[in-house]
């Protein structure tokens, strides 16, 4: 009979240990996996995790990963906050788009003048529109007690609909002889979100994500407010106690993490995919989801945790390009990341016990 | 009847520290409603228990219909005919009433067949319940017949019934007494535990009193007032310690006709409180538990809104000031439950240290938090109240119950509140714990504080309080000094019994 036994306190070495245990069992379930579609397991275990870095073609793959991770980072740092308070924005994806949207049509808006005020302003909208976005399932919550579970994530949908009008209709390119899709932001100086430095994948995007992650660490590790989130997701009671008003700190912990979404959406838009398109979002809103758990909601963590994601998505698309691996196999293998750390996870706060139940 | 249902002989039982019964015996008859009567930690839950086979006396009989009657495990008591309907229910929300009902059978016949067994019953014994129904959207009354219904499927013989009333409206309450005098009419016997004299004068036909463990008396309660069963459950041995008489001081906290309704389900109104607490006093507050104590808590300490001005503070109104304005001016509580309310128990004891006293204590500025500032006063509070744990760096769930109280009441104290509100701050504590918290309320109130202090335990509020009121439904009697007072008075006051010619008249 194996049991389970409620630690006294949280175990502080399987916190660490959980990620790392939780990537390898990843990488060998994976390996089962890719080796029942009739890959070599090694070879593609490789491919994935370890050619992105150190290949021939690295020096192309290593800007890969700070593209990629940058938006996962900054959504996961903002979805951070509310998931430590026990607020569920699922709809992250949701706020990216309505981000893009609004920054990109800030920004085309001004074409064609050029002036240094137009980016500014487009990151400010960028911002606004995701958090705009957010603040409908956080007053429905607070007001009249809806779930932000479902209203969130019914909200991606609205949002996709919204993208997909927003691509055939008002955004459309009008000397885009009738295919949708906007001008592109990339190419219009004021507007684009350029490399810092050219072919590093540092662009401001990128940036921002790294100084998300040093005010929230701020925040959650000095901040009366990261205090006052940790208590509420520890014990909502208790922080009525001290003082916490439930309903404000929804308001402000959905507002971050729209916000963010909105900003991740807009250095997107700007940047590595340059124009409002109908397939405009790949999901980083979601897969945020996971590097922020993966990431124990620590922005250091998170940081790591991007990074690691960034590599499946790239490794992935070299298996899928080198190999003939499907898709669908590396979405498995991003779900069972997932899966692991939360199983994992038990062992944090419990530890096995083996031996014969006892009837009192 | 030559050979009473249940008879109880000599049952004893001891945990360490403290012994739950001794030498418990009784006898209840067929068709009896039996009345067993206590304060709280008067051995009740104990002896329900041991009939129950949920605990194993360390020794004393039971004899069931003449036989010897040692259930090992409740499912030996529900087969030998004795079932019982706690105080929380263990229903599942999610599912309907029959599959709750056919989940605690042995072997449960089919849906269809069970949901005709609840119609019938609940139409035999005029319990309206619809098998059919999500518990999830039963009312407490409702939920309770569930668990009644499913005793009655049983037949039972003995029907023990634990603060059957404290989750009812009153309406409620008339709807479980019929469907009780009907079941005793057939001949089924009730062990019936409660506070309320009220409702055991009208239904019980015979009475046990325990305290500490012991049976200090029977009666007849259709024959016996309610003040005498009072006394009895009070016991007439309250230590009432000789106080110095000090110079009363300036009214600082005044609760001018406090009303708030109940703020969730089980919750109790607050009915126009009204109180003047003053400088260096310590007023005390008893009453049975769900009588107020939590929203009155609640209502002080700043989680509960109240309408404007009925609280005032030093004659400014404070009603409408969230808990941090509060213990800025120097209003301090500490609620009952300390696991999740008072300390957040995966967070270390600094920063639970932090959850009251940053305001205080300046634990921040702009909004930072001085975590050097902050250990250091939890050390304060460990060092001071002998709080045994090897560091502020634990988790206060690590902490033993009464260790965290001995934090919880500290962390307060230790911040010199001019008010401090504590809710049961001796509940689950050792007695050399209890008398050190006791000691340090009372120093406060020596250096000028004003102390309201409700409890349970009447010994402990005799001990320490200037003046004694009580809460009852959510009604606090006019606070009178305490001393002086009288068993007796302590006891009326305590039982609601005030009001109780005019609540039953019916019979």
């Amino acid at each position: 009979m194996i049991m389970l036994e409620k630690r006294p306190q949280p175990s502080r070495g399987w916190i660490f240990a959980t990620p790392v245990v939780a990537v390898l069992m990843t990488m060998f379930f994976g390996a089962l996996l890719f080796a029942a579609l009739g890959q070599d397991p090694l070879v593609t275990i490789r491919t994935i995790f370890l050619d992105p870095l150190f290949s021939e073609f690295a020096w192309f793959y290593r800007p890969q990963l700070l593209i990629k991770g940058a938006p996962l980072v900054l959504i996961a740092i903002g979805l951070s906050f509310g998931f430590r308070a026990g607020i569920w924005n699922i709809g992250a994806e949701g706020q990216y788009i309505v981000g893009a949207i609004c920054g990109a049509a800030v920004g085309l808006a001004f074409y064609p003048m050029e002036s240094f005020i137009i980016f500014p302003l487009m990151i400010i909208a960028g911002a606004i529109g995701g958090l705009m976005w957010a603040m409908i399932p956080g007053v429905l919550r607070v007001r009249f007690g809806t779930n932000e579970i479902l209203v969130s994530l019914m909200l991606v949908y609205v949002a996709e609909q919204l993208l997909a009008s927003m691509a055939l209709g008002a955004l459309r390119n009008p000397d885009g002889m009738g295919f949708p899709g906007s001008r592109n932001l990339s190419q219009y100086d004021s507007a684009a979100n350029l490399e810092i430095i050219a072919g590093s994948g540092m662009h401001w995007g990128v940036v921002t994500a790294f100084i998300a992650v040093i005010l929230a660490y701020i925040a959650l590790s000095r901040h009366i407010f990261g205090f006052n989130v940790r208590l509420s997701g520890q014990s909502p009671r208790a922080a009525r106690f001290a003082g916490v008003n439930p309903g404000k700190l929804i308001l402000i912990c959905m507002g971050i993490s729209g916000a963010l979404a909105g900003l991740a959406g807009l250095f997107e838009v700007a940047g590595p995919a340059g124009q409002i398109s109908i397939d405009f979002n790949v999901g980083y809103g979601f897969t945020a989801i996971i590097v922020a758990f993966l990431g124990r909601l620590h922005p250091v963590g998170i940081l790591l945790a991007g990074g690691l994601m960034a590599l499946t998505y790239i490794g992935g698309e070299i298996a899928q390009s080198n190999l003939g691996l499907p898709i669908a196999a590396i979405q498995i293998l991003q779900g069972m990341l997932l899966f692991f750390l939360l199983a994992v996870d038990v062992l944090t706060n419990y530890r096995i016990k083996f031996g014969r139940e006892r009837t009192a | 009847m030559t050979e009473p249902l249940l008879r109880l002989s000599g049952l004893t039982k001891a945990y360490p520290g403290v012994v739950a019964n001794k030498d418990v015996s009784f006898n209840i008859g067929r068709g009896e409603v039996h009345a067993l009567l206590g304060e709280n930690g008067a051995g009740k839950s104990t002896l329900v228990k041991t009939i129950y086979g949920l605990v194993k006396p360390d020794a004393g009989t039971m004899t069931l219909e003449g036989q010897p009657f040692q259930p090992p495990e409740p499912r030996a008591a529900r087969a030998a005919g004795v079932a019982m309907v706690f105080q929380h229910f263990s229903l599942f929300d999610a599912m309907n009433v029959a599959e709750n009902i056919a989940l605690g059978m042995e072997n449960p016949p089919p849906q269809a067949e069970i949901a005709a067994q609840v119609r019938n019953v609940s139409d035999q014994y005029g319990l309206p319940l619809d098998p059919d129904r999500v518990v999830g959207e039963l009312s407490a009354g409702e939920r309770q017949r569930v668990e009644i219904i499913r005793c009655l499927l049983q037949d039972p013989k003995l029907l023990i019934m634990d603060e059957p009333t404290s989750v009812l409206t009153p309406q409620e309450v008339d709807i479980l007494f019929e469907t009780l005098r009907q079941l005793r009419a057939e001949g089924t016997a009730i062990l019936y535990i409660s506070h309320k004299l009220e409702e055991i004068r009208a239904l019980c036909d015979n009475a046990t009193v325990l305290r500490l463990g012991e049976v200090v008396g029977e009666c007849d309660p259709r024959q016996t007032s309610a003040r005498d069963m009072a006394e009895l459950m009070v016991g007439s041995t309250l230590h009432v310690p000789e106080k110095a008489d000090k110079p009363a001081g300036d009214v600082v906290l005044s609760l001018n006709g406090l009303s708030a309704k109940a703020p969730h389900q089980f919750g109790t109104a607050l009915r126009d409180i009204t109180l003047d607490v003053r400088k260096g006093e310590v007023l005390g507050i008893g009453g049975v538990a769900g009588n107020g104590q939590d929203e009155l808590v609640a209502a002080l300490s700043g989680e509960m809104k109240t309408n404007k001005a009925m609280i005032t503070y030093k004659g400014q109104n404070i009603a409408h000031l969230p808990p941090n304005a509060r213990r800025k001016i120097g209003l301090l509580a500490a609620p009952e439950e300390r696991m999740g309310h008072a300390a957040a128990p995966d967070m270390s004891l600094t920063e639970n240290a932090i959850l009251t006293a940053m305001t205080r204590e300046k634990l921040t500025s702009n909004g930072f938090l001085h975590w050097a500032k902050a250990r250091n006063f939890a050390q304060e509070v460990i060092a001071a109240f002998d709080v045994r744990t090897p560091g502020p760096q634990n988790a206060a769930r690590s902490l033993s119950g009464g260790n965290l109280q001995k934090f919880v009441i500290g962390r307060e104290i230790m911040q010199t509140p001019e008010v401090l509100v504590v809710n049961q701050p001796t509940w689950g504590v050792d007695a050399s714990a209890a008398a050190a918290i006791r000691q340090a309320l009372l120093d406060l109130a020596e250096k000028g504080s004003a102390v309201i202090v409700i409890s349970q335990d009447l010994d402990e509020l005799m001990e320490i309080s200037d003046s004694f009121a009580a809460l009852n439904e959510g009604r606090l009697s006019a606070p009178r000094p305490a001393k002086g007072l009288t068993v007796e008075e302590i006891g009326l006051m305590l039982g609601g019994a005030h009001d109780m010619e005019v609540a039953h008249v019916e019979g």
